[in-house]
């Protein structure tokens, strides 16, 4: 039938389904919501200013608001006080929408494995991209948006499908070692402070 | 250097009958006072003309060796004209954790004193507005207590999970 | 979280009735960072603010006590991360008071440069994203273009472009190497220009100067009772720098000048940031012309300094010094003491008061930051100016909510 069609209009039409232009529309025009609170946000300043412009990728268009915005970028380590306002940002997002996790302290916690630090935003929030780096160069954020963009034009769908099937959280599922204290803790156990390991 | 003996001579002038215990390490003069003259001994040291409060900050003694109070409260003063500096140490045991507000004195005590409430619980009667700095008004401890530990007790795991299909 | 706000004694109740509440931040582009005000205004009037701080409270200080004088350097650069290695100086500067351990003469001066060097760092992101907050995004770019360069010279000297570690207890990671003094000597020759170019896009643009004369003004008591360093207390007239009245590394040997005005406003401490970055230029330009040759590690064979990293790869005693220094139970021993450290870092008097026990590592360092003295005081300045101000305010004391939280 394509082949039909092309016959009698040339090469003046194109076919496509609906789902993959939508997704290559979107993925050239992602709209970055700066997360900004730690390093790595001087690193996004970086990214977004005169020497690296991001702005060559298609999406520049940082804005503050995140009803305006597509891709959350978490930049810079959450601490206690702070995950229930990025929830809520995130929830205010409009549909679809992608997060990246950029850089080690809002990954895993980076070096600040204290009391305050969430021990990376994916326990608590759907991560689509992790940067590595403390910070991250500009150059592995500006890679991480085109994945990003590469993972939308290859999955993404015109209704938001394929993020129905992920009703699991998203973050590690592993041995909680504050667990382990709060048990001690609840059948009375002497409570041995926990030794402070840099490696683990 | 003469300075620094006339704000010894304003302060124990001030401050007769009081025991004071001065001490000098790498040429910085520290001054221990009791806790109940502490309000006293910051006024007389602002007309001796320290001017500016640096810093006031606080330590845990638990597990320092030979200590024998448990905390440390500590008052950095500087005088802005000659530059001259000195620290202020005080002690305070567990459950009387209050010391007079140094707010009237120096309005830069604000925050560091609600700084030293937030971490390690000790009071300051008659600061404005006086709660939590730093941390959430839920959390309960005093982090930079010594018997609290390093990676908390999992205050920091207790929030709701959103997944990606109910976002 | 609701607030409980502080009644202020000269508003009367019918008055305050009529005055509506905005919620600025935690997340909105001119807190830089993250901080929450809440206003009180009086139709664009602010008739209060108050602060809440704490959205970026990671437990810096519970760290220092875990780790030792060397690796706490890690965690140190993260604090103002808009200087990191102005940092590091300052807890090394602190740590070394304590230790009493006296620098070569070359690692002064390359510490004096790179200080300098953040300097300019810091004061360019301020006052770019001073003016971007106001409107003008064409000298953000600018400013980011020199600071581009200097990332470079920190890449060539550390290995790492933003978070260097460089300086460890009596020395530096690495010797600096000519071509990275050649870098320092390019970028002197290059900055006059760019800095040209920025100020003549920002200092006499009218926009720019009607937003910042005579807003948010700090007087000379405020700044000095309220505990404000650096080029806030400068802005306001307090004469006082401490690299020239309490000198560290090679201050006393370099000749410049203290910048002072007398405004109190955020134009005058937006002056008093561009008069310093030439000065700071000033410096490097001396620094550099006369660096010393000889090691950057204090010498002698104690546990004082490291040994040089080509040493421990090649040789099996440069291995075992390294081992003692590292291990920690055979780490050099500190005095059983409290000292306080304090160095003129970008924002202001950033000093660390620590407490030993003996061991190479602290039983409490407390970081004293210059941000959270003066954003203490923000509310003091703020009074009577319009709600766009608090953009401009913000801008110019220059927080940083990782050095205002820790």
């Amino acid at each position: 039938m394509a082949t039909q069609i092309n016959k009698q209009l040339g090469d003046n039409v194109f076919l496509s389904t609906v789902d993959a232009a939508a997704s290559w529309a979107r993925a050239n025009s992602l709209w970055p919501m700066p997360f900004a609170t730690a390093c790595c946000g001087i690193e996004l300043m970086s990214a977004a200013a005169s020497k690296h412009d991001l702005s060559r990728f298609g999406s520049e268009v940082m804005r503050f608001t995140p009803r305006q915005c597509d891709l959350m970028i978490v930049a810079g380590r959450v601490v206690m006080k702070m995950i229930p306002v990025l929830q809520r940002i995130w929830l205010q997002m409009p549909e679809p929408k992608w997060c990246i996790s950029m850089g080690a302290c809002a990954c895993t916690g980076g070096v600040f494995d204290t009391y305050a630090v969430v021990q990376g935003i994916d326990r608590f929030l759907p991560v689509d991209i992790y940067v590595p780096g403390c910070p991250p160069r500009p150059e592995q954020l500006i890679k991480a948006i085109m994945d990003l963009q590469e993972k939308i034009k290859k999955t993404g769908t015109y209704n938001a499908r394929e993020f129905q099937l992920r009703i699991l959280p998203d973050g590690p599922n592993r041995f909680d070692e504050d667990e382990l204290v709060r048990i001690r803790e609840r059948n009375g156990f002497k409570l041995e402070d926990p030794k402070y390991d840099p490696i683990h | 250097m003469a300075e620094t003996t006339n704000v010894k001579e304003h302060l124990e002038s001030k401050l007769t009958g009081v025991s004071l215990a001065w001490s000098e390490y790498r040429s910085q003069r520290r001054v221990s006072v009791p806790s109940s003259s502490i309000e006293a001994a910051l006024r007389a040291l602002r007309d001796a003309g320290m001017d500016q409060l640096i810093d006031i900050t606080a330590v845990d003694m638990l597990e320092y060796p030979g200590a024998s109070d448990r905390f440390e409260v500590v008052y950095l003063l500087l005088n802005t004209t000659s530059g001259e500096r000195l620290t202020v140490k005080t002690h305070l045991n567990e459950p009387d954790l209050k010391l007079p507000s140094a707010y009237p004195i120096w309005i830069g005590a604000d925050w560091p004193e609600r700084e030293v409430y937030d971490m390690f619980g000790i009071i300051f009667e008659g600061h404005p507005n006086f709660k939590r700095l730093l941390l959430p008004d839920a959390f309960e401890s005093f982090p930079l207590r010594k018997d609290y530990p390093v990676k908390g007790r999992g205050e920091r795991h207790n929030f709701p999970i959103i997944t990606r299909a109910e976002s | 979280m609701p607030l409980d706000l502080i009644d202020s004694p000269d508003l009367d109740a019918g008055y305050r009735e009529g005055l509506w509440t905005l919620n600025f931040g935690p997340q909105h582009p001119a807190t830089h960072t993250t901080l929450r005000l809440v206003l009180q205004l009086d139709g664009e009037m602010v008739i209060s603010a108050e602060p809440d701080i704490g959205f970026l409270h990671s437990g810096f200080e519970k760290l220092a006590e875990v780790l030792d004088y060397n690796q706490y350097v890690t965690i140190v650069d993260r604090m103002n991360y808009i200087s990191p290695l102005a940092n590091e100086i300052a807890w090394h500067h602190a740590v070394e008071g304590l230790l009493g351990i006296d620098l070569t003469p070359r690692c002064k001066y390359i510490r004096t440069i790179f200080a300098e060097l953040m300097r300019i760092h810091d004061h360019l992101l301020c006052t770019g994203t001073c003016v971007l907050d106001l409107g003008g995004a064409t000298a953000f770019m600018y400013a980011f273009n020199e600071r581009e360069k200097i990332y470079e010279i920190c890449e060539r000297a550390s290995g790492q472009r933003f978070h260097t570690s460089y300086t460890r207890v009596g020395g530096l990671l690495y010797d600096v190497t000519d071509d990275w003094i050649k870098m320092v000597r390019d970028f002197c020759k290059t900055f006059p220009q760019a800095y040209r170019d920025f100020a003549g896009l920002v200092m006499k643009n009218r926009i720019f100067v009607e937003r910042t004369r005579g807003v948010g003004v700090l007087s000379k008591q405020d700044a000095i009772a309220g505990g404000a360093t650096g080029p806030v207390a400068r802005a306001s007239g307090v004469e006082r720098d401490l690299r020239r009245d309490e000198p560290y590394l090679a201050y006393d040997d370099l000749d410049f000048d203290v910048c002072c005005a007398q405004g109190g406003d955020c134009y005058a401490r937006f002056q008093v940031r561009m008069m310093e970055m030439l000065e700071s230029l000033k410096i490097i330009e001396q620094a550099v012309e006369n660096l010393p040759s000889g090691p950057v590690f204090i010498s002698g064979t104690g546990k004082e300094g490291l040994p040089d990293k080509t040493e421990v790869y090649r040789s099996i005693e440069g291995l075992i010094h390294h081992f003692e220094n590292i291990m920690p139970n055979r780490q050099m021993p500190s005095p059983k003491e409290s000292f306080y450290g304090a160095t003129e870092s970008p924002n202001g008097e950033l000093g660390y008061y620590i407490v030993s026990d003996g061991d190479f590592k602290a039983y409490r360092a407390r970081t004293r930051p210059p941000s959270l003295l003066h954003f203490s005081l923000f509310n003091r300045m703020i009074q009577g100016c319009m709600l766009s101000d608090v953009a401009a305010v913000l801008g110019s004391i220059n927080i940083i909510a990782a050095e205002l939280d820790r």
